[in-house]
């Protein structure tokens, strides 16, 4: 599905607002939209609502052997999912110019700043180590992605909690969270991007740019840092010249927001930790606000099933039953079955029908038809010679049924049909010769 | 073979749903069932690809998006069940050669995630306002080792369960749409839970009334 092109007159308007030093949603040059972090029900879930933007980051591990070049260190790996849900333009499973551009820029910031202890992931050197899995889901796009899923992403590592693993000589162990409390890993620091837009050639900055803006604008420099001010990853994308001055003063701009965020990131965590510690439920489920018109909770109800019984029997009493198109198999004697055992055997007979209405057909049709049926009955003649090599199978049928003479208990129907199909076998040999 | 007994205590965990949280798509729902919880999106009527294109109705796609990794042969039967289901619901012959996307998050899986990811997708149908013949909802049952049943069941007692069935079953009628099994059990135990399904559609259907009529009151 394509997305709706933005319009002359909505471009133009955007343009015009941000030369008057003003925004869509009201919001001043270096303002943030709200944003709010939550936490799923399981550990390393974590929501970023950044406005209207929202993502959802999901960390996960695995036990897998490690690179050849470094056999003491965990893998990380990123996956950044453009979700259909996010924006109709998102296509499931191709991977666009934006989401390499974005999962590239998420490894650099999380993985190359080496904000977490790779080495402390690792159980058995050069044979065991953790590999930690961080998905993040787009659901809702309006703009700056990047900082939403740097967030979530973040938040997610500090909020998961790996299986403890235990080494007795060559054995290794991994304890259940019921066994053995998890362990969360080790992070160093907590590096967080910011992403600035330019307009006109970057005459204009604004910071945080939602959907509306990013359409309209010329070029996006990304600021990854931490809050000790130090620049983990830069990247400018979009084609434009800028200043020594503005790089500068967008660093600068991007620690006091890091710090901000860093902040209300350490707080959630925190929140968190003790809502889990109480005991409390938390969760997706916990997060969802109560006093919105758009939302109803329904408490626990049950099911009264009292008649449930005495209606299902009348159905299964009034459904007739199907009709048995199988006999049980009869055994005749143990390891040997057999099924359709008392049918009336038509293997021989369909064969001479069809015979016989062949000669039907023929004795109507031409004499080039006639040929061809000479031919066609030599053919079968060598066939026959062919098949004196398979008639031991033939025999080896009759000699079953010799082997494994009826016992006296059978029914006289029984005996009848094996005789017929002793018959059958016979009149085939017959018909070959 | 042992019997479902009747006067067991059937319960259905507790019911949230909000609709239209997601801005860009046309209609959206969250919905959870006690831990279960599923996140669904739809974009549509709108224009559809050409090679997928069918002349006389709206082309459908459902989507499930697993939380962890890409999707699998798991997650493209769950597909296939929702996307029939809403086929069957949806007037889909008022849109011919359009397209209808249907997008579900997984976001926790706790038992009885079928039902969860239809219930969500009929919340964000209504949600997109498209015109529909019925209303649908899921429900799953478990029967236990003992014979019991147990709707609405949690991750542990599907484990523990023999045979866990789930019913799409539609609102003017309480008929089944669509049913996905697995496990073993007597004709008699399949209908007994068909009428146990019917009845707790009822309560779900009164939560989906209820959670749109508090969406279009003028005061909470």
């Amino acid at each position: 599905m394509k997305d709706t092109p933005l319009s002359n007159c909505e471009r133009d308007f955007l343009l015009k607002a941000i030369e008057e030093k003003k925004r869509l949603d009201g919001r001043q040059t270096y303002d943030y939209r709200k944003m709010k972090i939550t936490f799923g029900t399981d550990y390393g879930c974590c929501f970023v609502d950044l406005g209207k933007t929202r993502v959802m980051a999901q960390v996960s591990c695995e036990l897998v052997t490690p690179k050849e070049n470094r056999p003491n260190e965990g893998i990380m790996f990123f996956n950044i999912e453009l979700s259909p849900m996010a924006s109709p333009a998102f296509e499931q499973g191709r991977q666009s110019e934006l989401s390499v551009k974005l999962n590239r820029q998420l490894e650099r910031c999380l993985r190359n700043s080496k904000c977490i202890d790779t080495e402390s992931l690792c159980v058995v050197s050069g044979e065991k180590v953790w590999q930690i899995r961080v998905d993040v889901h787009m659901l809702n796009h309006d703009g700056n992605l990047m900082d939403a899923a740097s967030i979530a992403a973040i938040t997610a590592l500090c909020h998961f909690r790996r299986p403890d693993v235990g080494i007795q000589g060559d054995e290794v162990t991994v304890y259940s969270p019921e066994e053995r409390d998890p362990i969360p890993l080790s992070i160093y620091h907590m590096p967080i991007s910011v992403s600035f837009s330019f307009f006109q050639q970057g005459t204009y900055l604004l910071v945080d740019p939602c959907e509306r803006e990013e359409r309209v604008m010329d070029g996006l420099l990304m600021i990854a840092m931490n809050k000790h001010r130090e620049i983990c990853s830069i990247q400018s994308s979009g084609g434009i010249m800028l200043l020594k001055e503005q790089v500068m003063r967008c660093s600068k701009i991007a620690s006091v927001k890091v710090s901000e965020i860093t902040e209300l990131l350490s707080k959630a965590l925190e929140n968190d930790k003790k809502a889990r510690k109480e005991g409390g439920r938390c969760g997706f489920a916990e997060s969802m606000p109560q006093e919105r018109i758009t939302a109803l909770k329904m408490d626990e109800t049950s099911v009264e099933m009292t008649d449930v019984t005495e209606r299902a029997k009348d159905i299964v009493q009034k459904t007739e039953a199907p009709p048995q198109l199988v006999r049980s198999p009869v055994v005749p004697v143990p390891g040997v079955g057999q099924v359709g055992q008392g049918l009336q055997n038509t293997w021989g007979l369909e064969e001479e029908d069809e015979e016989e209405t062949e000669e039907c057909d023929n004795s109507d049709e031409e004499q080039e038809e006639k040929v061809t049926k000479m031919e066609e009955e030599e053919h079968e003649k060598e066939a026959s010679r062919e098949g004196d090599v398979v008639e031991i199978s033939d025999s080896e049928e009759e000699d079953v049924v010799i082997l494994h003479p009826e016992t006296p208990d059978k029914t006289p129907k029984n005996t009848e049909s094996r005789s017929h199909q002793k018959g059958a076998a016979a009149s085939k040999k017959r018909q070959k010769k | 073979m042992m019997e479902v007994c009747g006067s067991s205590n059937v319960t259905l965990r507790e019911f949230g749903c909000e609709q239209s949280l997601l801005s860009r798509p046309d209609g959206s729902a969250s919905f959870i069932q006690g831990d279960t919880s599923v996140l669904a999106a739809t974009y549509g009527p709108a224009e559809v690809k050409v090679s997928k294109e069918i002349y006389d109705r709206a082309t459908l796609e459902v989507l499930i998006q697993p939380k962890v990794g890409l999707p699998s042969v798991r997650q493209r039967s769950q597909e296939q069940c929702v996307r029939e289901t809403c086929e069957a619901s949806l007037l889909l012959s008022l849109h011919p050669r359009s397209s209808l996307t249907l997008i579900l998050q997984l976001i926790h899986d706790d038992g009885s995630i079928l039902s969860c990811f239809l219930n969500a997708a009929c919340m964000a149908l209504i949600d997109a306002g498209l015109p529909m013949s019925c209303l649908f909802c899921g429900v799953t049952c478990a029967i236990d080792a003992d014979g019991q049943i147990v709707t609405d069941p949690t991750a542990a007692q599907e484990k523990e369960s023999r045979a866990v069935m789930t019913f799409a079953i539609d609102s003017t009628e309480r008929r089944v749409i669509m049913s996905s099994t697995k496990g073993s059990f007597s004709v008699h135990e399949l209908q007994q839970c068909i009428a146990v399904s019917q009845k707790a559609s009822e309560k779900i259907f009164q939560f989906y009334r209820d959670s749109v009529k508090r969406r279009y009151s003028k005061t909470l």
